[in-house]
């Protein structure tokens, strides 16, 4: 079985250009499942129903949605073998720019739209620098110059990466993208695999529960701004 | 200079490009390290510091390695050059062949029409990924009559088809002169300031309503930023092809806009209805339920009916223009056809 992870942060388009790539690979008689990690709610998972597809939702609460990603993957990669899956594609929404949801020899594709403006790729972590894909999203509405800015940002941010443009909308682009999930290469199991970099640590009073402001409360890993 | 990373120092490293200046500064690597190796540099790094740059010593390693790699393919490029391009058919959405072949040569303006959702984007989108028969319609697309490799179907850094339209806008809050010069920068241009203004002075003859390099590029009136958009994809961009999909009449000159972009040679494609742009295309595309179901040549006498909506559009635009400065509209308008 296939296995993609699909990382990008909230609303830019990550369901919708998923949608439009696995489109085209339903015709083709690619049997696709997909895992909606989400953190609060998620609808996106009756969008993907509708296309006849099996789905997961996993919903992290309170947790860091990339320590829940990670904590269920294998779970997850299990009940895609059990569904006989070809594909199996994950989607997390990265929350804070940090995120690193790639496992490596897994093929990792980040979402990232245009409207984020010109020097966001230089700002987002690994979820976009250790990416092997990047989907560049939302070009329909801004100008081509920044488009091309934004891409060549995005390459100076990922040099490595396959860059495409892809319109959630209309779908121009995906059949680049669909091309990219096609050559995924199979996963026998991802028990033992290792993410491509450390996830935000999360490891002070207020992770678990703590809610008084207070520098006597302050313990493990808590780190103070510079003034 | 590559192939000796490992041997490079720290200010060999800074001086190889800004981007690469950039990365190294933001690990806090910069002049002061002067001789400084790069390989110590890294090694000093410490483990909390690396945790959150998000990159361990290798990813950092192959990173630089990786961007100085992109800026040399960026340099040595160029434009993307590029004599014809030809369409294929394949099939339409009811699974009809599509029994057309067209090859369309730089310098050329080619109109698409047809009813919304008959298919234009798909047309578009073969172009853009010069489909060899894998996406919906089967199409093949050919690039000087030989089909694309591998790597050019699939490089970002050499987009085939730039697009232009109606309802997109500028987000980014810079000045034309910053945000003209940050394109030009990315795309490696040398003389940054002449091309900036070269830019600036071409889309104030495109537009009725000057603008200066110091307005902000999201105040721009919908006529200036058009105008802006049209010059600095003409200057600057790289794509070969240029979609441009109904731009208004208002406050750009159309004509002459395309004649710009004709002259740097690229293909034109229009996608319109607006018959003062449709019959500026020597022939148009009709497509109709996803495939192309007919070629028009323009016709003499379609010319001769430009030429009169023409002047019918050039009556409008004087209205425009009194209205904009205040006259009244009160002569006795008459409409004859020729």
């Amino acid at each position: 079985m296939k296995l993609i992870t699909v990382a990008g942060s909230p609303s830019v388009g990550k369901t919708s250009v998923i949608v439009k790539a696995v489109e085209q690979l339903i015709n083709e008689g690619i049997r696709i499942g997909i895992v909606k990690f989400d953190s609060l709610s998620s609808m996106d998972n009756e969008i993907y129903k509708k296309l006849g597809l099996p789905v997961l939702l996993g919903l992290s609460g309170n947790l860091c949605p990339d320590h829940y990603f990670v904590s269920n993957i294998e779970e997850c990669f299990n009940w895609g073998k059990g569904n006989k899956l070809d594909m199996l594609i994950t989607e997390s929404a990265g929350l804070c720019n940090r995120c690193s949801p790639y496992i490596r020899d897994v093929l990792g594709v980040c979402v990232v739209d245009n409207l984020a403006g010109v020097n966001t790729p230089r700002k987002i972590g690994p979820m976009l620098k250790l990416a092997d894909v990047v989907a560049i999203t939302k070009g329909d509405i801004v100008s081509q110059a920044e488009r091309e800015v934004f891409s060549f940002n995005v390459g100076i941010a990922n040099p490595n990466a396959e860059i495409i443009n892809v319109n959630g909308i209309t779908g121009q682009g995906a059949g680049e993208l669909a091309f990219y999930f096609k050559k995924a290469g199979e996963v026998l199991s991802v028990e033992g695999k290792k993410i491509r970099f450390t996830m935000p640590s999360a490891v002070c009073p207020y992770c678990v529960g703590e809610t008084i402001i207070d520098r006597d409360y302050h313990r493990g890993n808590a780190r103070k701004i510079v003034i | 200079m590559r192939n000796s990373l490992a041997n490079a120092s720290i200010k060999e490293v800074v001086n190889y490009d800004t981007s690469v200046a950039e990365f190294l500064s933001s690990l806090g690597a910069g002049g002061q390290h002067g001789s400084m190796g790069f390989r110590e540099f890294l090694s000093g790094l410490d483990h909390d510091f690396l945790n959150d740059v998000g990159m361990d010593r290798e990813q950092i390693w192959n990173y630089v390695n990786q961007l100085m790699s992109r800026v040399d393919s960026l340099k040595a490029q160029g434009n993307s050059r590029l004599s014809t391009l030809t369409i294929i058919g394949g099939r339409d959405k009811k699974g009809n062949r599509e029994d057309v072949e067209i090859t369309l040569r730089t310098g050329e303006i080619v109109c698409v029409v047809g009813p919304t959702g008959s298919g234009k984007s798909r047309l578009l989108a073969d172009i853009e990924c010069l489909a060899q028969g894998d996406t919906p319609t089967g199409r093949y697309v050919l690039t000087d009559s030989e089909k694309p490799q591998y790597r050019q179907r699939f490089n970002t850094d050499k987009k085939l088809v730039a697009q232009i339209s109606q309802n997109m806008n500028f987000v980014v809050d810079l000045t034309v002169n910053e945000f003209v010069s940050m394109h030009a920068r990315s795309r490696m241009a040398e003389n940054v300031d002449g091309i900036v203004s070269r830019i600036i002075c071409c889309a104030n003859e495109l537009t009725g309503e000057k603008f200066g390099p110091d307005t902000s590029v999201t105040q721009l009136s919908g006529g200036q930023s058009r105008a802006l958009m049209i010059a600095d994809t003409a200057l600057l961009s790289s794509s070969p092809v240029i979609l441009i999909d109904e731009i208004e009449n208002a406050g750009v000159d159309r004509k002459k806009a395309l004649e710009l972009l004709v002259k740097k040679e690229k293909i034109v494609l229009i996608s319109t209805h607006d018959p003062l742009l449709a019959f500026m295309g020597k022939r148009r595309l009709v497509i109709k339920n996803g495939g192309i179901s007919d070629i028009i040549e323009s016709s003499p006498r379609e010319q001769y009916n430009l030429s009169v909506l023409e002047k019918l559009d050039f009556r409008l635009m004087d209205i425009r223009r009194r209205l904009r400065s205040g006259e009244r509209i009160e002569e006795a308008l008459t409409v004859t056809w020729d």
